[in-house]
């Protein structure tokens, strides 16, 4: 019989936790390093600061200590929850920065992978169901166009049309945070997602129709809406799961292009804005933040694994 | 005889393929009365389970049936789909090989058999769960009530077919089907299999079209037999008549190719011939990560201390169900596995201590054939690569021609052709690919040939002829055979001498003849009675003692015998004491009470 079923699932995450360690700290050297090994630095800007304000800067922000130190030092912040100052936005700590922008990229991706799950995972089972057939070859079609559109031809286009000639909706801005605004942003995040997924399912689903265990539902009588529901669609979705992990982390963190030009405040103008400025602590917390989230996205992709697929849940 | 169920008249099955229509079955009649069992015989590509699948509506997309179906009054070929899905598990239902992938491996055994009774009964969830309960206890699963949420991996093969025998049940269908329903489970569990679904089908009037490549499964079970090949009837009629007094030549050349546990194998060789291979306390263990966390590792001893020797020109065969640890003990001689404990000596040269070159040197002189032959090829090599590869492993210093020579010779010997050296594995057949298999095998000269599984995947007629060319050859080059096989009709045929292994242990080594005409342990006993005979009146007049329940888990095996748990001699001292091979009239048994029994 089964061991019971908390404790296989408490080990796993302990185990994973102390995994994560490792992995958040080499990630936390490597950029710690590269960072600074980039030309430039956090004062340099186009007014030249003078030399002995710029040395009284660096050595207010301990940017002059040995590297080795300042990582120790970093490091045994950060272990206390602080990512310190950002040197650009400089009334701001980096921690407030990702807790304003972090709120509005999460909105933007969860309702966007959300959709995306729907309408995919629909039309990837609707075109398994008819392989082969002008059903299956329209949506794979219209799914392939929608992988080879980047978001940033994709969402001008969707501006142009309902925001400029047809007037239904807002081209920019959260304006007063209501759905309105939210509308095409969403859609240019989503799009890609949804073609990317309607594709990861019709291939599992048709495989998944072509095992033993299929034929046996149907030969047991079962209709054809409850073999796909209730005998094929778990497995059909693991690799849709697979895949969610890292992709729902790039998503929530927020997109840059889409961002950019429908002038949302996310997350992800911090990304690039940091490494243009050699923000150094800015860069270091989205580092990290965005690292943390992956790793505990896809600790939760490996709980769903166990819930999709039983014979996980004892190994 | 009374009336009939169903009556299948002008059946035809044709395949659209890119090359235009293949017909796979052709003008095929037959009758299925109520109550009684039909026999669908033939070997793979016959068309028996297409025939029966284009019944239900079940072939592939490019699957055409032509014909007549007539069932309770109705043709199920001029069925909709929708009126023949409602009669599918509901009137007629299918069981299915194997178990493992022909239950849902991701939804619990409750959630699949409740879905047939909430789509043909409209059962509430309540209700349906109380019937599941009550058929997986007509099945004999005990504590059905929890193991209703168990999920397939959960339970051992023979459960898993169990449940398949219960969710086919559930609705009380006038026509069970069963297609190869014991053909992946061991022959202790085919028996309890078959014996329960002889009891079922009196007790719920059920008849039952077996489909079986097995005459042992036919003449025990069947009250009449077709027999297919190449798509058509051949024979039709009363199993007695069919085995007694075949009216097709091809069911006699079937009757003649399957192997027979009462037929009397080789007589074991004189002590005199040299040893070739010695074993000695051989164990294998593999380490498990615990259960509970934190918590010890576990360990499982595949293979528990054997001991046995092989001389030259010698065939052991080695038996017991799978699990048993026979494959293990293989890849240990053959250094396939890390070794445990123990020596394995080649002509004097201890095998275990050697590493690297050394290790690889040797290995010439230990060859292997594995079971799936079109697996165990690589498929993007042609057949003369295949077989040249160990030779020119061996012996670099060769030229091109002079290697193609001897492998083209050499495919000559296993029956294959010169012409066929540039071909690639998938044009062969099961058997073919076979024959490339054992000429690989054979090209460097070994002295020891390790067939593990080699006949199994092969059908009766293909395995003769396997079975003929492992003889002949040995004969000629004097080869040491292990032979491993699950069949052990199989097995006598081409052993000296038989070892039986039960949970990692030898219970019994004796020379073949010896063993299957007196066992000496009880488990070896137990074994040979489950085995079928393709004879009827023999078949069915047997005394026979099924094994009940299934192997223990290797992790936790029994104190004592291993065997005690299932064994009906079983007392105080087997749970005590481990019994250790000791002599017994000529041949080894680890039995405390085989003198008395």
């Amino acid at each position: 019989m089964a061991a019971p079923q908390n404790q296989p699932v408490l080990r796993f995450a302990v185990q994973r936790l102390l995994g994560a360690i490792p992995t958040l700290l080499v990630l936390i050297a490597l950029a710690f390093f590269l960072i600074r090994l980039a030309p430039g630095g956090p004062f340099d800007s186009e007014k030249q600061l003078p030399p002995e304000i710029e040395t009284k800067l660096r050595a207010a922000y301990n940017l002059d200590d040995p590297l080795p130190m300042q990582l120790g030092r970093y490091l045994l912040n950060i272990a206390q929850g602080d990512f310190g100052p950002s040197f650009q936005y400089r009334d701001f700590t980096v921690s407030e920065l990702i807790a304003t922008g972090f709120p509005v990229s999460l909105r933007l991706g969860s309702l966007a992978m959300a959709i995306a799950l729907l309408l995919g995972i629909t039309a990837g089972t609707l075109a398994a169901l008819r392989q082969n057939r002008p059903a299956d070859y329209t949506i794979m079609g219209a799914a392939m166009t929608g992988i080879s559109i980047p978001n940033f031809v994709l969402a001008p286009l969707l501006v142009l049309v309902f925001a400029v000639w047809l007037g239904w909706l807002p081209a920019g801005g959260l304006g007063d945070g209501s759905l309105r605004y939210l509308v095409l942003p969403v859609i240019a995040l989503a799009l890609p997602q949804v073609a990317y997924i309607a594709r990861l399912t019709r291939g599992s689903m048709i495989e998944v129709l072509r095992s033993p265990f299929i034929r046996t539902a149907r030969a047991q009588g079962l209709a054809t809406h409850t073999i796909i529901l209730r005998h094929a669609l778990k497995p059909a979705l693991l690799p849709v799961v697979s895949y969610l992990g890292p992709a729902l982390a790039a998503i929530i963190t927020g997109s840059v292009v889409v961002e950019q030009i429908f002038g949302v405040p996310g997350l992800g103008r911090f990304f690039v804005q940091g490494a243009l400025n050699r923000d150094y602590t800015l860069v270091m917390g989205v580092v990290v933040f965005y690292g943390s989230l992956i790793i505990a996205l896809n600790f939760i992709v490996d709980l769903v694994y166990g819930w999709l697929d039983p014979r996980l849940r004892q190994v | 005889m009374s009336e009939s169920l169903l009556e299948v008249t002008g059946l035809g099955v044709r395949f659209g393929t890119p090359d235009g229509e293949v017909s796979a079955v052709q003008d095929l009649n037959f009758e299925v009365s109520a109550g009684e069992c039909l026999g669908i015989v033939g070997e793979s590509g016959s068309g028996k389970s297409q025939s029966v699948l284009s019944l239900l509506g079940l072939l592939a997309d490019n699957g055409r049936a032509s014909g007549c179906a007539h069932f309770g009054g109705r043709d199920l070929l001029a069925l909709s789909a929708a009126e023949l899905a409602a009669v599918r598990g509901a009137q007629i239902a299918m069981v299915f090989q194997d178990p493992m992938t022909a239950l849902n491996p991701y939804l619990s055994i409750g959630s699949q058999m409740s879905l047939v009774l909430r789509r043909h009964e409209q059962l509430s969830p309540r209700a349906a769960r109380d019937r599941c309960t009550e058929m997986l206890t007509s099945v004999n699963i005990s504590d059905a009530a929890n193991r209703l949420d168990s999920f397939p991996h959960e339970l051992s093969g023979g459960q898993r077919q169990r449940v398949m025998i219960a969710a086919a049940l559930l609705c009380r269908p006038r026509l069970l089907i069963a297609d190869e329903p014991t053909t992946a489970l061991d022959v202790t569990v085919q028996a309890q299999i078959l014996a329960l679904i002889s009891q079922l089908r009196e007790q719920f009037d059920t008849a039952v079209l077996l489909i079986t490549h097995d005459l042992g499964v036919v003449a025990g079970h069947c009250d009449r037999v077709l027999v297919m090949e190449q798509g058509q009837r051949r024979d039709y009629g009363g199993v007695k008549e069919i085995f007694t007094t075949p009216a097709h030549d091809y069911t006699r050349r079937l009757l003649a190719a399957v192997p027979r546990i009462d037929a009397p194998g080789r007589q074991a060789l004189p002590d005199t011939v040299d040893e070739l291979l010695a074993v000695q306390d051989l164990s294998v263990s593999f380490r498990l990560p615990p259960l509970r966390w934190p918590g010890r590792a576990r360990e499982l001893r595949a293979v528990d201390d054997i001991s046995f020797a092989l001389a030259a020109g010698e065939t052991l065969g080695v038996v017991g169900e799978s699990g048993c640890g026979k494959s293990t003990l293989a890849r240990a001689v053959l250094r396939l596995v890390p070794p445990g404990a123990g020596r394995v000596s080649l002509l004097g040269r201890e095998l275990l201590p050697l590493q690297g070159e050394s290790l690889r040197a040797a290995r010439r002189d230990l060859q292997v054939v594995f079971q799936d032959p079109l697996a165990s090829l690589d498929p993007r090599m042609t057949v003369r690569d295949i077989v040249a590869e160990p030779l020119e492993s061996f012996q670099p210093e060769l030229d091109r021609d002079s290697v193609t020579a001897r492998v083209a010779e050499l495919l000559g010997r296993v029956g294959l052709e010169a012409a066929h050296l540039n071909r690639y594995p998938h044009e062969f057949s099961g058997g073919q690919s076979q024959r490339i298999g054992i000429a690989r095998a054979l090209i460097c000269a070994p002295k020891l040939v390790i067939c593990d599984e080699a006949v199994s995947a092969l059908d009766v007629s293909v395995q003769a002829q396997i079975i003929d060319l492992l003889l002949d050859l040995q004969q000629e080059l004097g080869l040491a055979l292990i032979f491993i096989a699950h069949d052990l009709a199989v097995v006598r045929q081409i052993s000296h001498r038989v070892l039986v292994m039960y949970l990692g242990r030898a219970v019994e080594l004796a020379a073949a003849n010896e063993l299957y005409e007196r066992p000496r342990h009880p488990y070896t006993r137990a074994l040979l009675q489950a085995v079928p005979i393709p004879d009827p009146d023999l078949e069915r007049g047997r005394e026979r003692q099924l094994l009940s329940g299934d192997v223990p888990s290797p992790l936790q095996p029994p104190s004592g015998c291993a065997f005690r748990t299932r064994c009906s001699f079983a007392d105080a001292r087997c749970a005590a004491e481990r019994p250790v091979l000791h002599e017994l009239h000529g041949g080894l048994v680890a039995c405390h009470r085989a003198e008395e029994i």
